[in-house]
Formats: structure tokens, C-alpha cells, sequence
């Protein structure tokens, strides 16, 4: 008894015919071989270059951010100088008084400034209790602003920011540039002042503001002298970079956790200070954007390139494969006549032509995806695995499309196979 | 003895190159006894390989009935006739018509992937060695000689032991040593039970028939 094994079957047949065919076989499998070639090059040059493209705005990004964070500490550095914008004032001061005289009279709790500290609060930084009094000074007759400070409070939710103003150490006096001048005092210098002897710790250069006038001692030095112990004037602070209005919010904030204070905004100069940082930060961020919409336009533009390309390469090789399945046909119709004559079904014959068009669509898909991921690879400088999954569904799309494309091909050739009239054949022989 | 293949007032008419509507046959009877050797001759042109093909069921007829061991080939569709045929009919050509890609073993056993037994193999190596090819088994089909192919072809004609043989000018190829090979391979065939229909234009190819038919003006006398 022979096995079934041992009878040849459709199969044989075919891959005798393509050995005894090779140049039309070899044509057509290069046709497929080419168009997946092309489709998964053309991916995988896609998938290289967006990864090529990502790394680069990444680095982009990196860049772009230091370089915008340097701008904005430039920035800050220029506009340091301009100090404190917001200011938060007891219930009932008369703002006159302030602007007018350059002194302060209603008081307020100083836990206030430890309140703010504690709380959530988001819209400003940089807590800086201050007493501020306009006063002649007894030992010397001059009229100075007398402003004591104790440092920054660090706001307890947020992380530590560098003070904008340093603290004045205890027993030390700070002055400005006019009160040097008038009392010929340089640094190291004693004083007293209402009747406490300090030390010259700096005298300030000219400002052309308020400070030039101002001498600045500790906070609890000036609570002491004043009679104001455990009293404030003033909460300075700088405004966060908010949207919108920034004052309503502040305000609305600060009225959540301190009721009944003022809050007010100085001028323009300390208001362009944040402006200057928000747009610093806007023209990095504008920058990183436009290189952003850069590589996605010529990204759009390769893509419809590649939308083009690929469905033409499609159909000249499916044309091309149908050229080449009908130039089978018509070379073996006599072959076709003779089976036919033998017994051989329609469907055999439809087996025997779309058995071998699977076959070269098979490894052509194979050859294809090969070439195609590798010269991909190797055009788009970025090497694209051609395993895992990734590499999975772009292969299954290519043997997919690959199987499509030699069977649609040589269908109408293989049905025409079929129809053949055999006895025509037959007789012309 | 029984009717293997059974023609009835067959008429069939072909236009020719010049457009004539030409009457290859007009009403032919004939019958093929199994075990029965019958050739039918006549000049080219004369309606033999039409007579032929129709008797195969390869070309309809416009009149007329054919069937092959009691079975009318005119009730059949197109893919029905192709499984009888595999079954039981084999068919032998003046051009041999091997396929060119196979070996001399592979066309013997072309009919088995048509419908065969699962004893193909062994059956295409008793024919081939009963028409002397078994050196020649292994050999394509493009490199053998005619009488080779010839043989080839009558062995893959006979694999799966069909009822019917249809030979059309099988010797009008081959010189008349193989011309006697082939003539013998149709004798025997016949002896062994089956029916052998032979068209020829050659005398000498008639010579071991039982029945010599005359086809002349579409008529068989």
C-alpha cells in the first residue's frame, strides 16, 4: 500500500511548474516582493523619522526649556530690583497716608504673616512682614522712613524660593544712599538711634526711590522702638505669574484667609517684572511650538508623499503580475486542454494558478518585508526592529495586503484559465 | 458483450476560416463493446478528433446522445463530465501533450491528483515498466524521444483504470517500432477488458483493431 503522502497533489504540481518557470515566477515575486518592499520602507522610514523626530524635539524641549529658564532668571535678576508688587494692609489704613507720607499708622497681628504661610495660598510668594514708620531721627535730626524687617516667612506648601531681600541681622542698620550721604556714615560705622546703638551693616547705592531715605533695622528692633511688639504694618509680597486677573484673585485669596485686610498692587514698574517673566517663558515655549509644527508639516508632507506613492507602486504591480499570469495562461493552454481532458475540475485549475500566486505573493511578502524594514532602516539613519509587536502588525499587514494583491492579480487571468474550451485547444493541436 | 461507449445520431456542424457552416458529422451511430478494439478512419478533416472529443465529453454535440457504460454524457454539467472522465476515460494524442515540468512518473500519475486511488504510485510503476520507460521514470518529459512520450502518454492515459480509451492518431508521430509499442499497448488495454476507440487517417494503424470504421462526409460505414 502506497501512502497518500506518496501521491502527488496540486501542490507538487505547482512547485514542479514554478521550477520549470522560474523567470515568470521570479518576475512576480519580485513585483510583490517590490510593492510590500516600498509599503514597509516607506512605514518604516515613517517610524524611523518620527523617532528621530521625537528625540530631537525632546532634545529640543530640554534645550529650549534651559535656555527659556535662563531667560526667565535673567530676567528675574534685571527685575529684582523692582521688589515687592503686593502689598497687604490692615483693616482701616488710609492709603493717602501711604503714598503721601510714605508711612504707615493702622497695625495688624504679625501671626498674620505666619497664617499666610501656613495656608494653601497659591497666587503670591515671597511673605515679608514689615513696619514702616516716616520719623525724625532724634539723634540726628534727619527725616527718614524707618523700615524693620525680619525676613522672608517661607510659605510652609510650597518649595523654599531664594529671598528677594536679605534679612537684616540684629544690632545691624541697613541705610540708603541719601541718609549715607547727609550723615557721612560708611560701613561699620555706629549710630544710635532712639537710643540704640547700631552697626553699619551696607549703605545701599542710589535707587532715585523711597530707599534712599530709608534706614532698615530688624523687625523686632523696630517693634521695640516703636511700642509695636508683635504688630506689623505690612505683609510684602510678589504676585505669582497668574492668568487673567491676577489682583481679583490675589485679593479674593487673601480675603479667604485673612478678613478684612487690603491688598493693593504697586505700579506699573513691579507689575512688568511678572510680565517680563511670563513672556520670556511664552517665547520658549512659542519656540519649542514652532519647531513643534515644523516637523509635524513635513511629517504630513512625507506621509501624503507615501500616500501617493504606495497605492501607485500597488497597482502597476498588480498590473505587472496580471500581465505575467496571463502570459502563463496562455503559454500552458494547452497543458490547461490536456488536464481538463484527463478530469481535472475547475476548481483544480483555479488551484493550480491561485496556488502559485499565493505562493509568490508568500515569499515575496517575505523578501519584501525584509528588504523594505531594513532599507527603511538604514535610509532613516534609525535602526526599526523587525520583531516584536510592531514589527508583528506591519509584517501581517504586508503578507495581508501582499496575499491580496497576487490573488486579485491573477484572478481574471486564472478565471480565464478555467473557461477555456478545451476541445478548442485540443482540436487546434 | 456489453455497449462500453454508445453513439447515437451524433450530428455536429463547425463554421469554417471562410465563415461556411461545415457539417463534420451527420448523424453517426456507433457502439464500443468493452474489451473491443475499434478504429475509425477517414481523410484529415474528416470529423475524427471532433468525433473524439465529443465521445470524451470534452465538446457538446448538436444532436445526438453519448454515454460511456450506460451513462448519458449529455445529462452531465461540465464538472460532473470532468469526475467521470478522471474515472473512466483516458485520452491519447498524436502530440502526446505531456506537461513539460513533470517527470516521466509524475505525468503518469497527473490523472491521480484528478481523481484517483491511493495506489497511484504503484499503478504508474507497473505501466511504466510495462511500456519499458523504467529507466526513463525519473527523466522529464522534455528529454524523452517521441516513441518515449508516446508510451508515457498511454500509460497515463490507462492509471486510473479507465473503462474507455480515446486515441487520436496516436502513431502519427512515431516511427513504426513504437508505432507497434503503442498499437500493442491499445490491443492489450482492450483484451484486459477496457474499450479502445482509435481515429486514424493511417492503414497501418487499424492493423490489430477489431472493427475498422470508415468516417467519410460525416457518416461512419
Amino acid at each position: 500500500m502506497v501512502s497518500r503522502s506518496d501521491v502527488m497533489k496540486i501542490w507538487g504540481m505547482i512547485w514542479r511548474e514554478i521550477a520549470f518557470r522560474k523567470l515568470n515566477f521570479g518576475l512576480a515575486l519580485l513585483s510583490v516582493a517590490t510593492a510590500v518592499g516600498c509599503l514597509v520602507g516607506t512605514l518604516t522610514l515613517l517610524k524611523a523619522d518620527a523617532r528621530r523626530t521625537e528625540r530631537l524635539l525632546a532634545a529640543k524641549e530640554v534645550e529650549v526649556a534651559k535656555a527659556g529658564a535662563g531667560l526667565e532668571d535673567a530676567v528675574r535678576r534685571i527685575t529684582k530690583g523692582l521688589g515687592f508688587n503686593i502689598i497687604i494692609l490692615p483693616k482701616g489704613q488710609d492709603l493717602n497716608e501711604m503714598h503721601l507720607e510714605g508711612s504707615l499708622s493702622k497695625q495688624m497681628p504679625e501671626e498674620y504673616v505666619h497664617r499666610l504661610a501656613k495656608s494653601k495660598i497659591v497666587t503670591i510668594n515671597h511673605l515679608l512682614p514689615t513696619v514702616m514708620k516716616k520719623l525724625t531721627w532724634p539723634e540726628t535730626g534727619l527725616s527718614v522712613i524707618l523700615y524693620g524687617t525680619r525676613g522672608e516667612i517661607p510659605i510652609r506648601h510650597r518649595d523654599p524660593k531664594k529671598p528677594l531681600l536679605e534679612t537684616v541681622p540684629e544690632g545691624t542698620m541697613i541705610i540708603g544712599h541719601q541718609v549715607g550721604q547727609k550723615l557721612g556714615l560708611q560701613v561699620g560705622a555706629d549710630i544710635v538711634l532712639l537710643g540704640q546703638k547700631f552697626s553699619i551693616g551696607k549703605v545701599h547705592g542710589e535707587r532715585g526711590t523711597i530707599d534712599d531715605s530709608t534706614v532698615w533695622i530688624s523687625l523686632s528692633k523696630a517693634q521695640e522702638l516703636l511700642g509695636m511688639q508683635n504688630l506689623i504694618h505690612a505683609i510684602q509680597a510678589l504676585e505669582c505669574h497668574c492668568a487673567g486677573d491676577r489682583l481679583f484673585q490675589i485679593r479674593a485669596e487673601i480675603a479667604g484667609i485673612l478678613p478684612g485686610t487690603q491688598v493693593i498692587e504697586r505700579g506699573p514698574p513691579a507689575l512688568a517684572r511678572a510680565e517680563a517673566r511670563s513672556q520670556a517663558k511664552q517665547s520658549a515655549d512659542d519656540a519649542l511650538a514652532r519647531e513643534v509644527g515644523n516637523r509635524n508639516q513635513l511629517r504630513d508632507q512625507r506621509e501624503a508623499f507615501a500616500a501617493v506613492l504606495a497605492p501607485l507602486i500597488w497597482i502597476g504591480a498588480s498590473v505587472w503580475i496580471g500581465f505575467l499570469m496571463l502570459g502563463n495562461v496562455r503559454e500552458r493552454r494547452v497543458e490547461i486542454g490536456v488536464l481538463r481532458a484527463i478530469g481535472f475540475r475547475s476548481s483544480q485549475i483555479l488551484q493550480l494558478f491561485l496556488g502559485k500566486a499565493l505562493l509568490f505573493g508568500l515569499v515575496g511578502s517575505l523578501l519584501g518585508f525584509a528588504v523594505g524594514g531594513c532599507a527603511g532602516s538604514l535610509l532613516g539613519e534609525s535602526p526599526v526592529a523587525l520583531s516584536g509587536p510592531d514589527a508583528l502588525v506591519r509584517f501581517s499587514l504586508a503578507l495581508g495586503l501582499a496575499l491580496a494583491l497576487s490573488v486579485f492579480a491573477s484572478w481574471i487571468p486564472a478565471l480565464l484559465a478555467v473557461r477555456q474550451d478545451p476541445a478548442l485547444v485540443l482540436q487546434e493541436e | 458483450m456489453t455497449a462500453m461507449l454508445q453513439i447515437s445520431q451524433l450530428a455536429k456542424a463547425h463554421d469554417s476560416a471562410s465563415g461556411q457552416r461545415v457539417q463534420a458529422l451527420a448523424g453517426i451511430s456507433l457502439s464500443v463493446e468493452a474489451g473491443e478494439f475499434v478504429a475509425v478512419r477517414g481523410p484529415s478533416g474528416s470529423g475524427k478528433t471532433t468525433l473524439l472529443l465529443i465521445a470524451g465529453g470534452l465538446l457538446a454535440p448538436d444532436e445526438g446522445a453519448v454515454s460511456i457504460g450506460g451513462c448519458d454524457l449529455g445529462s452531465m454539467s461540465a464538472e460532473c463530465s470532468a469526475r467521470f472522465r478522471a474515472g473512466n476515460v483516458g485520452f491519447v494524442f498524436q502530440q502526446f501533450h505531456l506537461l513539460p515540468y513533470l517527470s516521466v512518473l509524475h505525468n503518469v500519475m497527473t490523472p491521480a491528483v484528478a481523481g484517483g486511488s491511493g495506489d497511484a504510485r504503484e499503478r504508474a510503476g507497473k505501466l511504466i515498466a510495462q511500456f519499458g520507460l523504467e529507466n526513463r521514470a525519473d527523466h522529464p518529459a522534455a528529454r524523452l524521444s517521441t516513441g518515449e512520450r508516446q508510451r508515457t502518454a498511454l500509460a497515463r492515459a490507462m492509471l486510473n483504470r479507465p473503462k474507455l480509451l480515446l486515441a487520436d492518431e496516436p502513431t502519427g508521430n512515431l516511427d513504426a517500432d513504437n508505432a507497434v509499442r503503442v498499437l500493442d499497448g491499445l490491443r492489450d488495454f482492450a483484451r484486459d477488458g477496457g474499450a479502445v476507440l482509435l481515429v486514424t487517417h493511417d492503414d497501418s494503424a487499424t492493423a490489430r483493431a477489431d472493427r475498422v470504421l470508415l468516417l467519410e462526409g460525416g457518416a461512419v460505414g
